[in-house]
């Protein structure tokens, strides 16, 4: 079944048309990237799924429910969980705590449980802060939980985004550009996170990237957008040979 | 007072800590065996201020909100209590029916303001300082004008309350409670919640964190900090006076939260405490020293923009 549907997507900032009528289809635990030039709508459309931008138009259902309508922090708590396109983490705050912001809408502790700490709210952040190793841990950087984020390297800076985004206990992970800024050892570990986070997560994993080569590695499928359109949709293979994406990749190289 | 202030700085380690804690409050609490009631009453007044400073550090500190009109909770809290024994309830019956209209004042500035930017929202803030204040002016419940006097100083377990030093301790026990508390809000899942707002309002959203609703709770808790103040200085003062909640009052404890360190709750106990005691120290050099007073403060500003005990992080 599909976990994502994507229908008739149009989004507009005034005379600019961001996204146009966008559709496609996600299955459940397949691995899916949306491809296209620089400026074609992706990281826009990417928005509206996550309710950052509201739609002009058209509908997103997710398991079935619209959400083109929802506020981006009911929309992960739903089960949708993001990275940013550049790392947006909480610089000043320890790489543990930045993963611990990811169990948010799976813990309930308010204002009178934090004041009384009674023994629900001591159990509560202790797992917390529990799951939240385990995710550092599943990205690789356990070590690294007591640091200030703003002091790590790029590469693990990034996958602090990861954890905290599993943390959230998605059943999908959009990932914008996760590659972008990687050298290629982290490329191919990126790769093999991807597959893991499948494979033994069971998370859809949806995602926008620049780097052909990890693309055409890591999905099962690739929707092509040019100018907000959908211009290709299939496999690796159907995709790299489709003369409209030749066309809106060599286009866009030849006027730069 | 002002010499065991670096204490802490000297040892390091939580034992240190507690050490060097532990002294303070007992001279705290050994303080008004000797000093006179000039001294009692000015400490008094800093231990009233470490707590309207402890409930802005909430908002401003914490959730890093602007609020310019913090003495607004603060009249709502006096007010509450002034009317409510003038009419004959108890003291202590009071406290709770003020902590509900302060609950209520800070949802009614912080609902519909919250999704205002910083900048609209210092003005906004400051709007409603001012509202309150001209409201309590202008109306016949709270006295006008001249406010309300003849407030009775309250009794607990039927030992009545007047002595400077009965609301000396009075005070240091709110300001413990008030630190507890501060401390554990700030050391849970919604003081994280402020601080990624904070940090990064997008990416917090991202993580599931409703902006709206946490930045309110930041406005309601703070606004019981300032109610509950307010519940206690209408006691002690036995009197409350619209001129009382004047902008310069909430710029007062704004000035107590920068000057010691946003964020911080030891920041906010120091600001109060320097900017009680300092004019009050240098009382002998006249008139002069409110614009000596100014002049260390924007040195301060200058020189150690992150307030005088900051949220160290390294």
């Amino acid at each position: 079944m599909s976990i994502l549907e994507v229908n008739k997507l149009t989004l507009r900032f005034g005379g600019l048309t961001a996204v146009n009528d966008l559709s496609f289809r996600l299955e459940e635990h397949a691995i899916m990237s949306l491809i296209g030039p620089n400026g074609a709508g992706k990281t826009s459309a990417f928005n509206c799924l996550t309710g950052f931008y509201k739609a002009t138009v058209g509908e997103i259902l997710f398991l079935g429910r619209s959400i083109a309508a929802e506020k981006p922090h009911r929309i992960t708590k739903m089960g949708i969980a993001r990275t940013f396109q550049n790392v947006r983490l909480f610089k000043d705050m320890t790489v543990l705590e930045n993963v611990m912001s990811g169990m948010h809408t799976r813990s309930s502790a308010g204002i009178l449980a934090a004041i009384l700490r009674p023994p629900g709210q001591i159990a509560e952040e202790k797992r917390i802060r529990q799951v939240s190793r385990e995710c550092l841990d599943f990205v690789g950087i356990e070590d690294k939980a007591d640091r200030l984020a703003r002091n790590l390297a790029y590469g693990d800076q990034r996958r602090v985004e990861w954890a905290r985004a599993l943390a959230t206990q998605p059943k999908l992970l959009l990932l914008d550009e996760p590659a972008a800024g990687l050298n290629q050892d982290e490329k191919n570990q990126l790769v093999e996170l991807i597959q893991k986070i499948r494979n033994t997560l069971g998370i859809t994993v949806l995602l926008i990237e620049h780097d052909m080569g990890l693309v055409m590695k890591v999905s099962e499928k690739i929707v092509v957008i040019d100018y907000g359109e959908k211009i290709a949709e299939g496999t690796a293979e159907a995709v790299k040979n489709n003369p409209r994406v030749i066309e809106a990749y060599l286009g866009k190289e030849d006027e730069s | 007072m002002r010499s065991h202030l670096r204490i802490p700085e000297r040892f390091s380690g939580t034992k240190g800590r507690i050490v060097s804690l532990a002294v303070i409050i007992i001279l705290i609490i050994l303080l008004p065996l000797v000093a006179n009631n000039y001294v009692k009453e000015v400490i008094t007044n800093a231990f009233f201020y470490m707590i309207l400073a402890l409930g802005l550090n909430i908002v401003i500190g914490y959730a890093g909100l602007v609020d310019l009109g913090y003495a607004a909770f603060f009249a709502v809290g006096a007010y509450t209590t002034g009317i409510l024994t003038k009419a004959g309830l108890n003291f202590w019956l009071t406290i709770p029916i003020a902590v509900i209209f302060s609950l209520i004042a800070g949802v009614v500035i912080g609902g519909p303001t919250l999704r205002l930017r910083s900048d609209y929202l210092a003005i906004v803030t400051l709007g409603f300082g001012e509202i309150t204040r001209i409201t309590a002016r202008n109306l016949k419940i709270t006295g006008g004008a001249s406010g309300l006097v003849g407030i009775r100083k309250p009794s607990l377990f039927g030992y009545p309350l007047t002595h400077s030093s009965d609301f000396y301790y009075l005070f240091f026990i709110l300001v413990v409670l008030a630190a507890i508390v501060a401390f554990r809000l700030h050391n849970s899942r919604l003081g994280r919640a402020w601080q990624y707002i904070r940090e990064d309002e997008d990416a917090a959203a991202a993580m599931g964190i409703d902006p709206v609703r946490t930045k309110l709770y930041a406005y309601m808790l703070g606004a019981v900090f300032g109610g509950v103040a307010g519940s206690f200085f209408a006691v002690k003062m036995t009197a409350v006076s619209p001129e009382t909640f004047a902008f310069t009052q909430s710029a007062m404890i704004l000035m107590a939260v920068i000057l010691g360190g946003m964020g911080k709750l030891a920041g906010a106990i120091l600001g109060a405490m320097v900017l009680v005691l300092f004019p009050e120290v240098f009382r002998t050099i006249g008139q002069s020293r409110q614009l000596v007073f100014g002049i260390v403060l924007i040195i301060i500003m200058i020189f150690r923009p992150q307030g005088l005990w900051p949220e160290r992080r390294n």
